[in-house]
């Protein structure tokens, strides 16, 4: 018997050779999340008069199980600005756990400055991150990740006020790339929603003539229209409308009024008839 | 990377920047699970120097595979102003190719531009800024900005500058150029149009007598009409440029800036 405990139990070294740790020591290429897991389908939003509609169905997918269905997909930041995460659910968890510590650090700043009156009238406090700010941070972020090849497998939305007080609504996704218009929609939703909500706001000027009622009224059908055919989508959605006067949101709404009837005629695939 | 040397001319002509045909030399089975930091968000830009001025243009489409992303997302930045504003800057730089890394090229050039400023107490010269630029995008040797660059302004004697760049920051001072998703198109109208290529005096030979127009500096309102006459064209072949044309143009007076709209088809 060996006389060291640490030895008892393992192959010798006199008979196998020394232990070969090499595999235990990580020089290899990172392997961080090279593809997404858990996932969530569409966020659509749209601009308008005085300020900005998102909505996401509360599902995430492992593949095409429906493996959870009640995942808030939309997230207020600082009452200032909601961001809507498209993508892998446990990136979009890390974000949200770092976006909320921002913001605590943000309240903290300013709890002195708290008292004062709100100038500007984007939302957001004197000095407080608006939705132009936090959309830089976050896409700055977004970019850092993807150089450092361990990218946040996420298509982000951020909606809120400018510092000019204007709706503001952008994009952001795991590569970094960012780009800004009326209506926005990720995933399935750029192709099925994109081109109902560009019919009621084409340009910004279309979107600031409409309504908060008509922009409700078109992301609703837009999220009928993505239930109809979107198979990876739930009928359980949240939706969240952004002005001046802060963030309301609803977690659990219901799809209404839907009607099947259009799927009678479905046959095959385009050309089949009978 | 591969779409990153698509003006290959082994590819016969214009090609859309991402891959639609399947991989071919992939084994049974086998799933790609590395992830691709590019791609390409096509859109097009176009930079000619006059006798006194520079015009570059852009298209403001931005795209993923077939999907437009934005149909106002300008290419064209003005650069090395004193504040954030640039009402003063004196340089234009277009980029096209992978939006994300031409946003952090050209804040990054910006930055340096500014600093520049700061120190000296002047601003940059158009012919310092484009060996800057050249050097930063070197600098990303071994992991590009996967960006085509165009940088113009007027140079130390007032004439028109245009310097253009490939990925990895080799460039040249050039009279014209075209770059992005429509450059294949562009370039030969160009040439054509701005360096009289093959274009000859009637009448004046046989073969090698024959003798070329003489060559001499377009105007400011040609070189506008040319722009949007190229961009018509470009529009009518390719999916990935339209919705509007930014135009920039650079004079000792400063810098005016045009928005035209294009076919949003």
């Amino acid at each position: 018997m060996d006389h060291r405990p640490q030895a008892w139990g393992r192959p010798r070294d006199d008979v196998y050779g020394a232990y070969d740790a090499s595999y235990l020591h990580n020089n290899g290429p990172k392997t961080a999340t090279q593809s997404p897991i858990v996932t969530g389908t569409s966020v659509i939003a749209i601009k308008f008069k005085d300020g900005v509609v998102m909505a996401a169905d509360n599902l995430a997918s492992y593949g095409s199980l429906a493996r959870f269905t009640d995942v808030k997909r939309l997230r207020p930041f600082l009452s200032t600005s909601v961001v809507g995460f498209g993508g892998d659910v446990s990136d979009m968890q890390f974000l949200d756990r770092h976006l909320k510590e921002l913001a605590t650090d943000e309240a903290y700043e300013h709890e002195a400055s708290s008292t004062t009156t709100d100038e500007g009238g984007s939302g957001a406090g004197e000095g407080q991150l608006n939705a132009a700010n936090l959309y830089k941070y976050l896409s700055k972020l977004m970019y850092r990740r993807r150089n450092d090849f361990d990218p946040l497998w996420n298509q982000i939305l951020v909606a809120g006020l400018d510092a000019h007080a204007k709706p503001f609504l952008a994009s952001v996704d795991l590569r970094g790339t960012t780009f800004t218009s009326p209506s926005l929609a990720t995933g399935f939703g750029a192709m099925l929603a994109q081109p109902i909500m560009r019919r009621y706001a084409a340009t910004e000027e279309d979107a600031a003539r409409l309504t908060r009622e008509e922009a409700v009224n078109v992301i609703k059908e837009c999220m009928k229209v993505l239930f109809y055919r979107d198979a990876r989508s739930l009928d359980r959605y949240s939706i969240a409308v952004v002005t001046k006067d802060g963030v309301e949101l609803s977690e659990d709404e219901q799809l209404e009024k839907q009607s099947w009837a259009f799927a009678e005629r479905i046959r095959g695939y385009g050309t089949q008839v009978v | 990377m591969a779409a990153m040397f698509s003006q290959n001319p082994l590819m016969n002509g214009p090609n859309y920047s991402y891959n639609d045909a399947p991989r071919v030399n992939a084994p049974e089975g086998a799933r790609e699970h590395r992830f691709d930091p590019y791609t390409d968000n096509g859109g097009s830009t176009l930079a000619i120097a006059g006798a006194d001025f520079s015009i570059m243009a852009g298209d403001t489409r931005l795209t993923s595979g077939y999907s437009i992303n934005s149909r106002h997302h300008p290419k064209l930045f003005k650069i090395g102003g004193t504040t954030a504003d640039q009402k003063d800057a004196t340089i234009v730089l277009s980029v096209v190719g992978f939006a994300a890394d031409g946003e952090a090229l050209k804040e990054r050039l910006d930055a340096i531009c500014k600093m520049y400023r700061y120190r000296h107490g002047k601003p940059m010269s158009v012919k310092a800024c484009a060996q800057r630029l050249s050097t930063i995008l070197y600098q990303k040797r071994f992991f590009p900005y996967y960006a085509y660059a165009i940088l113009g302004g007027l140079d130390e004697e007032g004439k028109g500058a245009v310097y253009s760049y490939d990925p990895v920051g080799s460039y040249e001072r050039e009279q014209c150029r075209a770059g992005g998703a429509a450059a294949s198109l562009i370039m030969p109208f160009l040439d054509n149009q701005v360096n009289f290529k093959n274009q000859y005096i009637p009448n004046s030979g046989e073969g090698h007598a024959l003798q070329e127009r003489e060559r001499r500096p377009l105007t400011r309102n040609e070189v506008e009409i040319l722009v949007k006459d190229a961009f018509d064209g470009a529009v009518e072949r390719h999916i990935e440029v339209g919705d509007g044309l930014q135009m920039m143009v650079i004079t000792a007076n400063g810098i005016e800036e045009v928005l035209l709209p294009l076919k949003r088809d």
